[in-house]
């Protein structure tokens, strides 16, 4: 009992971190600059991809520095030719704009990396057992994914909050006028925002790509689950995002273990009902449902989310 | 919003219509070639298997043809984009039906096959002079050729009751597999094979302790490390799964991470994009049940094969030539048309029952009572020891095992077929 806890614990946690490094740069764009991002997952998979290309040549070490800064700056000047264009005509318009972003991405990719999965493999530096637990290995590499997810949020929080660059993006966002006549140049901080956030998911999508697998259709796998990451943390909320994924990657975990219904609880109450019914069906067959789930119920109980700021 | 949705209405439908006019103008180039229509998803998530199908389809047709064709005249192959879903089949269906084309083939998914057979079917019973006939080289669920069997469906790959009747017959000669998990993707594939699984094993090796047996959201796990915490607890020597796609390689990954020593037999670690995506962690741990993989076309010394291998391999890299049953199914096809001097769905379909042809693999036979064709059937482990082609470009190639004989592979069929 004890070891199937641990293990759920550990594997949560994990995949909690892995969507987290996803969210983080999403939040961020929404956070910062009111756009909601559909085209973000696309950036995740761009970053794997060229990762993988990267890593041909420079090994995964070079390709962990360079595929992310590659990413951003395709952020930087999709923002700086499409986005902010748009941006004028409202959200709607750019939601649309991101939205299409995505099946350009795909298509981008599938002409230049062909429909079949790439082989991006884990370094071999980080290709051993970290410790074995009950007789089950935990890998170097995911010790290696936990390590960098905790040290992006820690470098996220102090960029924000400790440093003049941060105190400035904040600013713009409540007060871009204001801004603006202090002479700072308030298109460029949005445009280095949207780098930045883009970047993180190239990030997300180095280390990530290799532990899944790095093929066209992981965009499309990924997008969804962390739009509910950034609802149910609340949309803008670094900190709600951290909340949300350990919440996602632990309650998809635990699912996973429990494999009992809830006419079997029923019957070890002494209570013969429902064996056939709804209420027969196996815990953990529910698992996948319960992120969107607490989406559906935060948005009608809480529609800011855990720990977000406005209410809309 | 309102506009919006209209504006998204109008571009959809003409979309499509762009799609139904692109097609048969492509397909009508010559009026007395035997058309095949190719039904598959030539576009979204499983693209890369329809292309597969369009490229080695193509090339045999073409072969054939530089061979002289059938009868004096050429077979080309109609592609059709069913997008993966049985309703757009349908309308393909149609499609081939207006176009003069009497023989469609299908591959992947067994929801297309169903709709594909009902609706040959009803089309073949409305239209007695512009019949059709199904070829169906993939889709494996058994009922086609048991409960819902048809006259003008005829199936090349074994159906996944036969598949698991090879995977069983295997494990139990191995005395040392004494703990057997099943997992399986949760839709009626998935819970046929661990319905199936556990059936036959406890038929052959009551000995052999089931010790798990889990069904999982059909394409939504993305990590798959608390299913083989659940494995490794369970002391499991032996895994059985139906699952493909990205279902199956994130589960051998997460093994190999978790250093996981099992043995996986499965049905789809030879797919398109599978070698690719299991890399190095299936590497002697994963093991198929086919019809063909490229290796054996060494291990028989089969030089047309051989040839077919690497012209194949050469053109379309990293596409492989891996799927065996396409040929036997056109190879097939031309010896009926030829037997019965016609091109005539009706006199072709009744040269095809029971038809027997040599293959390199052996012979294969279009069993008569239901239309399953019967052939040799292979198990094969990925493996860095691998004779002459690896797959995909990955390193790693599919190495024999064993071999079972058509007769052994053959499962008794309850078809009452209702002959024209």
């Amino acid at each position: 009992m004890i070891e199937s806890v641990v293990f759920s614990l550990l594997n949560g946690v994990l995949y909690g971190m892995l969507l987290f490094m996803l969210a983080s740069g999403l939040t961020l764009i929404f956070g910062m600059m009111g756009v909601l991002n559909f085209a973000h997952a696309s950036f995740y998979m761009l970053g794997a991809y060229c990762a993988y290309s990267i890593s041909q040549v420079l090994g995964f070490w070079g390709a962990l520095v360079i595929a992310p800064i590659i990413v951003g700056l395709l952020g930087a000047l999709i923002e700086r030719v499409g986005l902010r264009n748009v941006h004028k005509h409202g959200h709607v318009a750019e939601l649309l704009f991101t939205f299409g972003l995505v099946y350009v991405i795909d298509e981008l990719v599938i002409l230049v990396w062909g429909q079949l999965p790439v082989d991006y493999r884990i370094p071999e530096a980080l290709d051993f057992t970290l410790f074995s637990l009950y007789g089950s290995d935990f890998p170097a590499y995911r010790g290696f994914i936990l390590f960098m997810a905790v040290a992006m949020f820690v470098a996220i929080y102090l960029l924000l909050v400790r440093t003049r660059v941060g105190m400035i993006i904040r600013a713009s966002l409540s007060h871009p006028d204001m801004v603006g006549a202090l002479g700072h140049n308030v298109p460029r901080i949005f445009t280095f925002v949207f780098a930045f956030g883009t970047g993180l998911a190239g990030l997300a999508g180095v280390m990530a790509g290799n532990y899944f697998i790095t093929e066209p259709g992981m965009a499309f796998a990924m997008g969804p689950i962390v739009f509910v990451v950034v609802v149910l943390g609340g949309l803008g909320s670094l900190g709600g995002a951290l909340v949300a994924s350990l919440i996602i990657g632990l309650v998809t975990t635990f699912a996973v273990g429990m494999n009992y219904s809830i006419a079997d609880m029923l019957a070890s109450a002494g209570i013969a009902f429902g064996q056939d019914s709804v209420l027969g069906i196996n815990l953990s067959r529910f698992g996948p449902m319960l992120p969107y789930l607490l989406m559906v119920l935060i948005l009608i109980f809480r529609p800011r989310g855990l720990m977000g700021s406005r209410e809309s | 919003m309102k506009d919006y949705k209209g504006l998204v209405r109008k571009a959809v439908a003409g979309v499509t219509m762009a799609a139904a006019l692109a097609v048969p103008t492509m397909a009508s180039t010559a009026e007395d070639t035997i058309k095949i229509g190719l039904i598959d998803p030539l576009s979204g998530p499983f693209a890369n298997v329809g292309d597969l199908g369009v490229k080695t389809f193509g090339y045999l047709a073409e072969r054939i043809n530089a061979d002289g064709g059938v009868l004096g005249r050429d077979i080309e192959i109609v592609p059709f984009d069913n997008k993966g879903s049985a309703q757009e089949s349908l309308q393909n269906l149609k499609e081939a039906a207006d176009d003069g084309i009497h023989y469609v083939t299908q591959g992947l998914g067994s929801h297309v096959g169903g709709a594909l057979i009902d609706g040959v079917e009803k089309h073949n019973r409305r239209n007695p002079d512009n019949r059709i006939i199904y070829l169906n080289f993939a889709a494996v669920d058994p009922a086609f050729t048991n409960e819902q069997c048809s006259f003008w469906h005829f199936r090349f790959d074994a159906n996944s009751a036969m598949k698991m009747k090879v995977i069983t017959d295997v494990m139990a000669e191995q005395k040392d597999i004494k703990k057997v998990f099943l997992i399986n993707q949760d839709y009626s594939h998935g819970q046929y094979i661990s319905k199936a699984g556990k059936e036959m094993l406890a038929e052959k090796r009551p000995d052999i302790e089931i010790v798990g047996d889990v069904l999982h959201p059909l394409g939504k796990v993305k990590d798959f490390a608390p299913y083989i915490s659940e494995i490794k607890s369970s002391g499991a020597d032996a895994v059985i799964s139906g699952n493909w796609g990205n279902d199956l390689a994130l589960l051998v990954k997460a093994g190999a991470q978790a250093g996981l020593d099992v043995d996986y037999y499965t049905y789809y670690a030879a797919l398109v994009g599978a070698p690719r995506a299991l890399g190095k962690a299936a590497a002697g741990k994963v093991k198929i049940v086919t019809e063909f993989q490229e290796n054996l076309a060494v291990d028989r010394d089969a030089d047309e094969l051989t040839e077919i291998v690497e012209t194949f391999g050469d053109r379309y890299a990293p596409f492989d030539f891996t799927v065996l049953r396409i040929k036997t199914e056109l190879d097939m096809l031309v010896k009926a048309m030829e037997k019965a001097g016609s091109t005539d769905p009706l006199a072709v379909a009744k040269a095809m029952e029971g038809m027997s042809l040599d293959t390199a693999m052996g012979t294969a036979t279009m069993r008569a009572q239901d239309h399953q064709l019967i052939q040799p059937l292979f198990i094969s482990t990925l493996s860095e020891k691998y004779k002459k082609y690896d797959a995909e470009g990955t390193g790693l190639g599919w190495v024999m095992d064993s071999e079972i004989p058509a007769d052994e592979t053959a499962v008794a069929s309850s078809c009452e077929m209702e002959r024209p």
